[in-house]
């Protein structure tokens, strides 16, 4: 019987090794008309690549990342954080993501960092396919091409490859790609309401007192605010989106005495809590997120996301590119940039009532039921179950608010990042003190 | 040479203390003072809405004492703090005066004061959650009140409500009131009681005179817990005022929410400095050296 000591068998394992290592550092024979065979070779090099994403929970979805890793060869890592956290990062901490996941109305605050590096528009295959909004402001002259705040067009394109100034007029350097967006509005409880909520102007009318609510996220809230204001004509703006100094003083005020008179019942920061408000019955009427109002449905209560007569308060959020990626790396985020516009995630979204970037890319990959029900506000022909398998509307039922282009058409203003910024944080903090 | 050797362990002896502090002195200085100092350093830096630039402006510090939402924000997270203060001590005595004084054996006070630590084991999303089928509008309080006839209409304050927060945190921070003074009336020496009752003192005279006296350093150090915990606090004033409610550590969230790095350090300079300045003067009332 041979003997082996540890020792040996470490010297042959090390042997072994180096062998190996060394003939895979190789360089390849062949012609590159005639590949040398064997694995290692013909290797895609960006199957080694880890794209890291970061973004809020909305949109860090796993079905999404299995596909993209097994449609594209290569690695990504998703980290779902908050609104707050994800603009934190975004701006102090650049070496800790690829991608960034953001919504339009952070990017008066991300971009100036100039951690982002702006998207090559010729390197976007289906540019041209996405709703003219985000690219040009035009909507088939709709409303929402005169709406107020952080329209997406305002702040997609930079004035040059360094620049970290917005442009008004469209160049080849663009900030974000939209992934998901859509039209914000109030929902109710009709059992709890007992009739039709049409107007913004209700969120402070005195038959909900202490039953309404509204976002504590100021650069948010705020805009709710204006919108129930000038729908009661208690004030107008020259610009909601930007308000002057007078006018945040003057919403404040009327925030003010509203929460005097106990007409909220409580503030929502986050997603989870505005569903548990409108399950337990504590708010009857409050501004809302689409996915919110899903979730208090899927729970069998009744909920609806209102069409009002004033518009929708617009928000979208994109997929822009750190400036840390170089290489192989950008080319691969490139790729998840084309992937992602090609169709497949935009009909995964639409299936849970968001809308894609390009909708006729979407259209490929939804059912004609699908597609009539969640884009042209048509009566659902079969039971619209939701990519992991909750029935979001059961057949006959149309979608609160109609067609994208009855929704999408009538935003009128976008959540906003004004020049007041600090003052409204202020002045926000003054009205929760109050 | 022998000199030199007794030197050497003189020098040895003296410097022992401080190389066995040094990790602990390290640890503090890299985790907890080399932070603060950044804190401090970042409140005088320029800020212009979108980005911060370092320089020396006395800005931040100029919005923070000019402005009423400080002061407003500062009366209500004191209120805070005493009404906390107020009932953690109300019900962290009794109770501690129980398990040390009518627990007989240690093995049941021991279980007994393990049963108090519960409510700090749930999580912030536990609570936010279990709070509201109790207290909300449809909830178990508000079915047992109008079922018994008592309120014809449910009680609205229950949730979302000053009344909440301080219910959230004494329900959260009751164990620090129980626990030193737990510790401090243990180590009251029994004799002194037996004394004191020999020489004819009555039940209310022996604790007033021995036992109250003898609590006061757990008291103290029970007092400096809830007033750094609450002065600070910002979740729970957030999860159970319902977002309404003010507190000097939510103005700081909502800043640093909004990137306002600046204004919120130096925001939580004045903090810290409040909060120290309230903890000096709770050391200056009771020797809590006594209970080292």
């Amino acid at each position: 019987m041979t003997k082996i000591t540890r020792r040996q068998l470490l010297y042959t394992g090390l042997a072994v090794g180096a062998a190996a290592a060394t003939t895979r550092c190789a360089a390849p024979e062949g012609t590159p008309n005639n590949p040398a065979p064997g694995p290692e070779v013909n290797t895609n090099q960006s199957k080694d690549v880890t794209l890291r994403l970061i973004g809020t929970g909305v949109s860090q979805i796993n079905e999404i990342r299995d596909k993209a890793q097994e449609d594209l060869g290569f690695k990504l890592e998703m980290r779902a954080l908050s609104t707050e956290e994800n603009n934190q990062i975004a701006i102090t901490q650049p070496d800790q993501y690829d991608i960034f996941d953001g919504e339009y109305f952070s990017l008066p605050l991300v971009v100036p960092s100039g951690n982002l590096q702006p998207l090559d528009v010729s390197r976007i295959t289906d540019w041209d396919k996405i709703v003219p909004f985000f690219t040009t402001g035009k909507y088939e002259g709709l409303p929402v091409e005169t709406s107020q705040g952080t329209a997406p067009y305002r702040v997609m394109y930079l004035k040059g490859a360094d620049s970290t100034e917005f442009s008004e007029t469209p160049t080849d350097f663009a900030t974000l790609i939209p992934f998901q967006y859509n039209a914000d509005t109030l929902g109710y409880r009709p059992d709890l309401v007992g009739r039709t909520i049409e107007s913004w102007g209700e969120l402070f009318n005195e038959e909900f007192r202490g039953k309404t609510s509204i976002l504590d996220i100021p650069q948010i809230g705020i805009m709710d605010a204006a919108m129930v204001a000038e729908a009661l004509g208690l004030m107008t703006f020259g610009d909601k989106g930007n308000m002057t100094k007078a006018e945040i003083d003057q919403i404040t005020d009327i925030l003010k005495e509203q929460k005097a008179n106990g007409q909220f019942r409580a503030f929502w920061k986050t997603f989870d809590e505005s569903v548990n408000l409108m399950t337990s019955g504590e708010v009857v009427v409050q501004s809302m997120w689409s996915p919110a109002v899903t979730a208090v449905q899927s729970q069998g209560i009744e909920c609806v996301y209102a069409p009002l007569k004033e518009g929708y308060r617009g928000w979208g959020g994109g997929v822009g590119l750190s400036k840390n990626l170089s290489g192989i790396e950008l080319d691969a985020a490139y790729e998840y940039l084309n992937w992602m516009l090609e169709g497949w995630v935009g009909a995964f979204l639409g299936r849970q009532g968001y809308y894609s970037a390009a909708p006729e890319n979407a259209k490929k990959y939804m059912s004609t039921e699908e597609w009539d029900f969640w884009y042209e506000g048509k009566p659902a022909a079969t039971d619209m179950v939701d990519p992991f398998g909750k029935t979001l509307a059961k057949s006959g039922i149309v979608r609160d608010g109609g067609s994208f282009k009855d929704r999408f058409g009538n935003i009128v203003c976008w959540n906003s990042t004004m020049d007041e910024n600090t003052y409204l944080v202020q002045k926000w903090n003054e009205f929760i003190a109050s | 040479m022998a000199n030199s050797l007794f030197v050497m362990a003189k020098a040895w002896t003296n410097l022992k203390p401080y190389f066995l502090a040094m990790p602990q002195a390290i640890a503090l200085g890299v985790f907890l003072i080399f932070p603060i100092v950044l804190i401090g350093v970042v409140s005088f830096w320029e800020f212009n809405g979108y980005s911060m630039t370092p320089a020396f402006t006395l800005d931040n510090y100029i919005g923070v004492f000019t402005s009423d939402v400080t002061l407003k924000t500062y009366l209500n997270t004191f209120k805070f703090v005493g009404l906390t203060w107020l009932f953690t001590l109300l019900i962290g005595y009794p109770v501690a005066y129980f398990l040390s004084f009518h627990v007989p054996k240690l093995r049941w006070q021991v279980l007994l004061f393990l049963l108090c630590t519960i409510p700090f084991w749930t999580s912030n999303i536990i609570r936010m959650i279990s709070w509201l089928p109790l207290l909300g509008r449809e909830g178990l309080v508000n079915q047992l009140l109008l079922g018994a006839g008592l309120v014809q209409q449910p009680l609205e304050f229950l949730l979302y409500s000053d009344f909440a927060v301080v219910l959230g945190m004494v329900h959260l921070y009751v164990i620090f009131m129980i626990a030193p003074i737990f510790n401090s009336l243990m180590r009251i020496d029994r004799t002194l009681i037996t004394a004191a009752e020999d020489m004819g003192a009555s039940g209310l005279g022996v604790f007033r005179e021995v036992i109250f006296p003898l609590s006061a350093p757990g008291i103290a150090i029970g007092s400096i817990f809830i007033v750094t915990l609450v002065m600070g606090e910002f979740v729970t004033v957030r999860l159970m005022g319902g977002g309404q409610a003010a507190s000097v550590g939510k103005l700081i969230q909502t800043q640093i929410g909004s990137l306002q790095y600046p204004l919120a350090a130096a925001n939580a300079i004045v903090l810290l400095t409040v909060t120290l300045v309230v903890v000096i003067s709770i050391l200056r009332l009771v020797d809590i050296r006594k209970e080292l």
